[in-house]
Formats: structure tokens, sequence, C-alpha cells
């Protein structure tokens, strides 16, 4: 398969992640979208890893992964805080920062 | 062959994908990002990242995922109210996401980039291999290693910190239900 | 030592005596204050006396001698220096400016010495001294200006000495509003100075000036028409006249030195001083003159009328310094110097005489309640009589030679300027008339009440009053002090007087026709290359002149005597037959009335306008509009600020979107 392919499913899969960060409200269905950017980045750069002969992208990816780890862990951690203390799980209802 | 498998695997991303963002139940939002995962790690193998899509079975789909399982049982289904308090989100974001996703494609497909259209060039046996991706961790990418997993340790720490249970809190959580309780 | 290092030290006393006053007023016991600002005084008149005689010492075509403390500004074509001009004009002034003033301080220490602000008023009349020797002694237009504001300043402070009046402090203001116009003109007439000749300095201007200009040449014309506009001010000239009767609210000591014999010569001294321009524009100069005679009968007609001792005497200033102004105008820069002179001698003597009466009348100035002070005040009437005598040009008196040398080069110029002579000679009959009205009204007829008093031996005592408006005042600090001090009782000024009238009568000497020039001869230094200088009026003339003069003179006393002696009333029923014009006179010609029309009112007007107009409409609806204008957009940007996450991820995206399409539409 051409490289292309890849990359435009990548795309794809990228701008779904967005929209969906968009237009969800729940912070968990939130950090789910954004592991589906994440995850399109990571197709992106093994496509282009393929594409030169080169492990670096592959490398690369991994490091991605290791830091979406990370991410998960402490986000999901903040979501256990709020459900703790009660607050609505909801973004919309967090707004203090207003001008 | 390959055809079937890239389409096979593709469908079952896109798939995923939709069913993440469409679907109200967020314990069904989980798994349908697991399957997700689980296509992608196929296209991986397909480009002969062979590691990567191990990686991506065994800590994404199997060690991320379970965490998001535990946490989605914990808190529960949330109701989503329709109303939309933010003007115009419900028409922008479609648009807007579509324009990325159009921009994007026109990069791709449009520019020069002569090796899109290839499948690139032939690669030697151990390519995506651990033991090449190990090497390389260990000779090039030493630094970035060692700074990894100082990250990992700041997120375990971070995360026992942020979810950890304190001994007020605890009292008061009990205390209130029991005064829900007895109201 | 040379002259121009007694020039230094002669303005080196009056400084130090006014800043030990001013610092050391507290610690200095009783009424040293007066002796130290007097000792100071006499001094720099001694050093005045021993540069003349230096400058006597040198040929006469050498006697131009600068020297200069410091360079203030050499640069780019600036050349400004802390620099004096020592000649026989400022040496000439310097004599007239400190020997008087001597005099004065003298007078004031007794004058003064119930007054609270007895240290105050010699350190400013120190100070002012020192100005006046600084105009006087200046080498370049800087160092001019510099003292020509600083005697603007003291006179204001002298004016305003008894602060807490109200009429004083008013009439401080208007003096000094009324320099300040002055002040303005010589300004701007020092920069087109600079500006056609490139310097400052005197001796290279006017040596510069006779290439650079042609006659009456527009830009030259225009300098010393600038130049009249200071000089009219200091020496109050119409029409910037009306700041001087008001003066006399000040002390009379301070009207005796400013007002009479040194300020308000200040802008004679100017027009002798730059002489080279005066004859390069001969226009300025004529205006200068006819301004002068106009002024000359102005005030002699007002003095005629005015009711109160020290305006009286005020106008006759006014008209005095109009001949000097029209003589050092028409050339006769020696006859003015002259005159200059002998005015300083009998009008300071009048004004101390004057200061002596009020003295006895307890405060009150008004003549109307003035009479028989003869057999009461014998030596004060003497001086007054000397005074007037002087000033009507009595035959044999200094002012006689003086003043008739002035109508006489009018004379021997012809044209136009016999037409001058002929309105100097009216109002020399004027003068003489006005002289002795007030000859005649305070010391003959029957004694006033205070007269009585005094015969008895007892100083009239009354409440403490102002004497323009007759407001009750007290007599603490701001005000005149609690006693008034008569010449009979006081020697200081017993001691004054006496010099000035013997000076009144002997002055004449100096410059008697046929017999001597000293003068003339003396002023040769500063006026070589004057055409009108060398000018000289044939000796038969002049005395011809000076006999029509005494005869005038003569004559206007005479009417005075009969009207205040032998038919006293006859000008109280005059004055109610014609009472429109006795109006007119008295209100000095309606002039602040139509200042106020002309000038206040305007004015007023116009600042109400850029009041309601300008400032509340245009600047504020600016400000306000440009406030109205940040907060409506700062209200439109707080739009975005909603507080919703998504809200922001949205514009994160857009922004992404907008960043690749820039992109891609510039790589394709």
């Amino acid at each position: 398969m051409d490289v292309s392919w890849y990359l435009v499913l990548s795309a794809l899969l990228f701008a779904i992640g967005a929209g969906g960060v968009l237009i969800r409200r729940s912070p968990l269905v939130i950090l789910l979208c954004l592991e589906l950017m994440l995850n399109a980045g990571n197709l992106a750069l093994l496509a282009f890893s393929r594409a030169n002969g080169n492990e670096d992208g592959q490398v690369f990816a991994l490091v991605v992964m290791v830091v979406a780890a990370c991410e998960v862990v402490v986000g999901l951690g903040l979501i256990v805080a709020m459900f703790r203390r009660r607050l609505p799980l909801n973004v919309d209802d967090m707004r203090e920062l207003r001008g | 062959m390959e055809v079937i498998a890239f389409f096979a695997g593709a469908i079952g991303a896109l798939g995923g994908a939709i069913a993440v963002i469409a679907l109200r139940n967020p314990f069904y939002s989980v798994l349908a990002l697991v399957v997700h995962l689980v296509s992608l790690a196929g296209l991986f193998l397909m480009l002969h990242a062979e590691f990567i899509a191990a990686a991506q079975i065994v800590v994404y789909a199997g060690a991320v995922m379970v965490l998001y399982v535990f946490v989605a049982a914990y808190v529960g289904g949330i109701e989503e109210p329709i109303w939309e308090p933010i003007p115009g989100q419900r028409l922008l974001a479609p648009l807007l996401v579509g324009a990325l996703f159009a921009e994007l494609s026109i990069a791709v497909l449009g520019t020069a980039l002569s090796s899109l259209d290839t499948e690139g060039p032939t690669v030697q046996i151990g390519f995506g291999s651990p033991g090449q991706i190990g090497r390389l961790f260990l000779e090039r990418f030493l630094v970035v290693f060692e700074a990894s997993s100082m990250l990992l340790l700041v997120a375990a720490v971070g995360a026992i910190v942020l979810a950890g249970r304190r001994r007020d809190d605890d009292a008061s959580a009990t205390g209130r239900g029991h005064e829900a309780e007895a109201a | 030592m040379s002259a121009t290092a007694f020039g230094w030290l002669v303005l080196l006393f009056p400084l130090l005596g006014s800043l030990s006053i001013a610092l050391g007023w507290r610690v200095l016991p009783g009424r040293s204050a007066g002796w130290i600002a007097t000792a100071a005084i006499g001094l720099a008149f001694a050093c005045s006396v021993a540069a003349c005689v230096q400058l006597l010492g040198e040929p006469t075509d050498a006697r131009q001698l600068t020297s200069s403390l410091y360079d203030y500004a050499s640069a780019a074509g600036i050349d400004i220096r802390l620099g004096i001009l020592v000649d026989p004009l400022s040496v000439l002034m310097c004599l007239i400016v400190s020997g008087v003033s001597t005099l004065i301080h003298l007078y004031s220490v007794s004058y003064l010495t119930s007054d609270e602000g007895f240290a105050r008023y010699f350190s400013y009349l120190n100070f002012f001294v020192f100005s006046m020797l600084l105009l006087v002694l200046a080498g370049n237009f800087v160092l001019l200006i510099v003292g020509w504001a600083f005697v603007g300043f003291a006179s204001y402070a002298l004016i305003s000495f008894w602060y807490r009046r109200a009429t004083a402090t008013a009439a401080g203001m208007k003096a000094f509003v009324i320099n300040v116009i002055g002040d303005i003109g010589l300004v701007l007439a020092a920069f087109l100075i600079f500006r056609e000749l490139g310097t400052f300095d005197y001796l290279s201007a006017f040596d510069a000036a006779q290439g650079s200009f042609d006659v009456d040449e527009g830009v030259i014309v225009a300098i010393c028409l600038l130049i009249c506009v200071g000089a009219f001010a200091k020496s109050a000239q119409l029409p910037l006249h009306s700041w001087l009767p008001d003066a006399m609210e000040g002390p009379t000591p301070v009207s005796a030195l400013i007002h009479a014999a040194t300020m308000v010569t200040a802008g004679v001294y100017l027009i002798a001083r730059t002489w080279p321009f005066f004859e390069l524009a001969p226009t300025a100069a004529d205006v200068a003159a006819w301004v002068g005679l106009a002024t000359l009968i102005f005030a002699a007609t007002v003095a005629l009328v005015v009711t109160d001792l020290k305006r009286i005497i005020a106008y006759s200033t006014i008209s005095q310094v109009g001949y000097m102004i029209v003589a050092v105008s028409i050339g006769a820069y020696a006859a003015g110097m002259f005159h200059l002179m002998t005015h300083a001698f009998f009008k300071a003597l009048l004004f101390m005489a004057a200061g002596s009466i009020i003295g006895a009348m307890a405060g009150r100035q008004d003549i109307d309640r003035m009479s028989g002070f003869r057999r009461a005040m014998p030596f004060t009437s003497l001086v007054l009589i000397v005074g007037a005598l002087a000033l009507a040009g009595f035959p044999g008196m200094s002012g006689f030679f003086s003043k008739d040398e002035i109508i006489g080069f009018a004379f021997e110029r012809g044209g136009m300027y016999s037409v001058m002579g002929v309105g100097m000679y009216l109002a020399a009959f004027l003068t003489a008339f006005y002289a002795f009205r007030i000859g005649f009204r305070v010391t003959r007829g029957e004694p006033c009440a205070e007269a009585r008093e005094l015969e008895q031996g007892h100083l009239a005592h009354g409440e403490p009053r102002n004497p323009m408006t007759g407001e009750l005042e007290d007599t603490e600090v701001g005000f005149p002090g609690p006693e008034h001090h008569i010449a009979e009782r006081e020697l200081p000024m017993k001691a004054a007087m006496s010099v000035l009238t013997v000076l009144s009568v002997i002055g004449g000497v100096l410059q008697i026709p046929g017999v001597d020039e000293a003068i003339t001869r003396f002023l040769e230094g500063s006026f070589e290359g004057s055409a009108l200088f060398e000018t000289s009026v044939p000796v038969g003339q002049e005395w011809a002149g000076l006999a029509i003069g005494g005869l005038i003179s003569i004559a206007g006393i005479s009417l005075a005597y009969y009207c205040y002696v032998v038919r006293p009333g006859i000008t109280v029923r005059l004055a109610e037959r014609r009472r429109r014009l006795h109006s007119f006179l008295a209100h000095k010609w309606y002039w602040d009335e139509l200042l106020d029309t002309i000038v206040y009112r305007p004015t007023i007007a116009v600042g109400r306008f850029a009041d309601s107009v300008i400032e509340r409409v245009v600047v504020n609806g600016l400000v306000n509009g440009t406030v109205g204008v940040v907060r409506g957009v700062g209200g439109l940007v707080r739009g975005a600020q909603s507080g919703f996450v998504r809200a922001y991820a949205l514009l994160l995206v857009t922004g992404f979107a907008a960043l690749g399409l820039y992109f891609l539409v510039v790589s394709s």
C-alpha cells in the first residue's frame, strides 16, 4: 500500500478525535478522544518511518506512547479527585476563569 | 492481500473512533476505544513495526485501557444534558474539523513528496524488531530513554497525590452519606 | 584698582548687604539692619566715585571698559558672558543711583523704625539697588535683561511691602504685569539683535549695526520699537503708565527711590545706551519722542486735579520722565541725563517731604485736608518749597537748567521738533502750577487740625486706616507700624533731606550754557560717533530759551499763588462749573476704564469661552470619548473569555486550521 493511504487515515482519525474533544462534555470521554488523536499521530509517525526506512520514527512513537500513558494517569487521577469532591463531571460547569 | 488487511484495519479503527465520540455511555466509549487500538496494532504490523504493535496491545490496550475501565466503573455514567450552553459550538465543531481534515489531506496528497506514492525502500530483516529498537534507545536516544523514565515516575507520584484519600475527606464523605440516609 | 574692578565692587556691596540681612535678620540686634543696608549702599557710592575718578584718568576716546567674570555660554555662535561695561554713561547712572539710594536708605532708617517688617524692607531695598546697578552696568543684552527682570521683581516686592493691604498687593500685581509686557518687548528686541548682528554684547552689536543696516530699514525700526516697549513699561509712559500712580501704595521712601529717581529712569538709560540703533532708525526715535511728549502733557493735566498727595507727585514723575524720553529720543543725550540727575534730586526730595507731611497727618494723604503746616513743620515746609521750585524750573535751580536745555535742543533741531518744544513749554507751565498747588496748599492757609496739634508739640495720632479706601487696619507685620515720623524730630531724615535740598539748588552748575559743559564732556566717551550728540545749540539761543522758560515758570507759580493763597476756593468753583472736564481729568482721562474695556473684559470673555466650549466640550469630549471607545472594545474582547473549556478548544482548532490554510496557500 502507498504510504499516503496511512497518512490520510491518520488525518481522518485525528480530525475525528478533535471533533470529539469539541463536542463531548464528560471529561472521561474527552480524555478518550485525546487518546484517539495521539494514536493518529503515532500512525503517521510509523508511516513516515516506513517510508524513510529509518527506525527513528518508531522510537518516537514509543515515547509518545509513554507520554500518553502518563497523561492518562494524571487525567484520570483528576477525574477521580473531582468525583470524590462531588463536583459535577461536566466541563461546562467549571468556568471560574471567565473574564 | 495487503489491501484487504489494510482496509480491515482501517474500518476497525474508523469504526472504533466514531463509536468513541458518538456513544452516550462512557463505558461503551472505552470499549470502542479498545477495538480501535487493536485495529491500529494490526496496521502497525503492516508497517513493519512489530515491537510497537506488541507494545500497543500490551501497554495501551492492556494497561492503559484497564485503567480507564476501572475509573469508568468507579465514576459511573454521566448524564449529558441536551442543551448546548456555548453558542455555535455544535455548528462550528464539525465544520472546523472537516476543514482540518481537508487541509491535512491536501497537504499529504498534494505535496511533491516523491516517496509518498511508494511503499518505501525495502527493509532488512531486523527492521522494527525489539533488538533494533533497544539498540537505538540505548545508543542514540539514551537521554530520551532516561527522560521518559523520569516522566513515568513523576506521573505515578502525581497520580497518587491527586487521587489519594485524605483523612478529613473520608470522614466528611461518610458523614454526609449518613446524613443523606437519615434525611 | 582699575575702573572695572570698582565696577564689580559697586555690584558686590548691595548684594552682600541684601543677602546678609535676608539670612541673618533674626540675629541682627535692634535696627542694625537699616544701618548695614545704608553702609552697603554708601560703600557702593564710594566705589562709583572711585570708578569715576579712574575713568577720568583715561583719554576720552578710550573710556569704554569691559570686564567679564565668567563665560556663561560660549558655544555654537552664542557668546554670553557675565560682563560689565564701565563707561561714562553707566558710571554717571551708578553715581546717581547709589548716591540718591544712600540718602533714601538713611531716610528710611527713621521712617520705618516702628514697622515690623524693617529687616525685610532693607533686604528688598538693597536687592533693588543691586539689580538697578546690574541693569546699568551690564555689558550685554542678556545681563541687561537679567537686571531688568530683577528690578521688576524688587519693585513688586516693595510696592506690596505692606502685604496685608489688599490695595497694595493689587497694585504690586498691576505693576508686575505691565512690567512683564515691557520685558517681552525687550526680550524680543534682544532676539532680533542676536539674529541680525550675531551678538549680544553691547560694543560688538553697536559696531556691527553701522554696517548691517540701512537707515530706517524695517528690522532696525522693529528692534528700536521693541526696545521702546520695554522702556515705556519701565518708565511709565503711555500706554503702559497706569502702574505708577497705583504704586504709591508702597512706603514713601520706596516711591522716592524706585518711582522717582531710579527704576523709572531705566527706560531713559536704555534708549540712551542703544543710541546707535536709534540713530539708525529715526522713525522709531520720533515715535518715542511723540509718545514722550503725549505722556508729559497728559500727566501734567492729571496732576492738576488729583487729590492724593503722593499721586500728584507720581504724575509729576510720569511727566518729567516724559521730558527725559523726549530728550534721549531727539538726540539731546547729555541734556536728558542731566535732567535725569536733577530730577532724581528734587523728586526724591519732594517725596521725602511728602513722607514727613503724611507722618504729621497720621497716615492720611488727602491734600484737601492739609493746610498751614509752615509754622508747625518749618523744615519740611522749606524743603517742600525748594523741591517745588526745582520742579517748576524756577530760574537758578537745577531743574531750570536741565529742563530748558532739553527744550532748547528741540528748537535747535527745528521742524516738527519745534512743535514738541512748544508742547514742552506748555507742560512746563502746568508743572509750575501744580508744583505750587502742592507747595501752597500744604504750607499756606489756616493750619488744619493736625498742624495745630503739632504746633502744640503733639504729633497727631489716628486710627490706622488705608489712606485710599479708609478701611480699618492694625499695625502688625504686613501693615505700617504704629508710629509716624516727621523730619523735624528725626535726625537721619533731616540729614538726608538737607543734602538733597542743597543738591537741588546747586545741581544746575554742572551744565550752565556758555560757562561749563561738565556732563556733556563727561559723556563724550559714551557717545562717540553720534551725529546728534555733536549738535550743539548756540549759547545765545540757549540763554533766550532759558529766559522764556524762567518766565513761564514764574507765571505758573504766580497763577498758583493767585489761586491758592490770594483767592482760595477759586479752583473748587471752577471744578464745579466745569464738572465734566474735571471728572475727565480726575479719572485720569478714564484710562483705567479704557483698559478694562479693551483688555480686561475681552480676556475674561475669551477665558470663559475657553472653559465652557474648548475645555468642557472639545477636550473633555475627546478624552471621555476615547475612554468610551476603549471601554467598548474591552467589552467586546471580554466576550471571548467565556470560561468554557470547549470554547477555548474550538478557538484552538480554528487557529490551527487557519494556520494550516495559510501554509497551504503559501506553499502552492
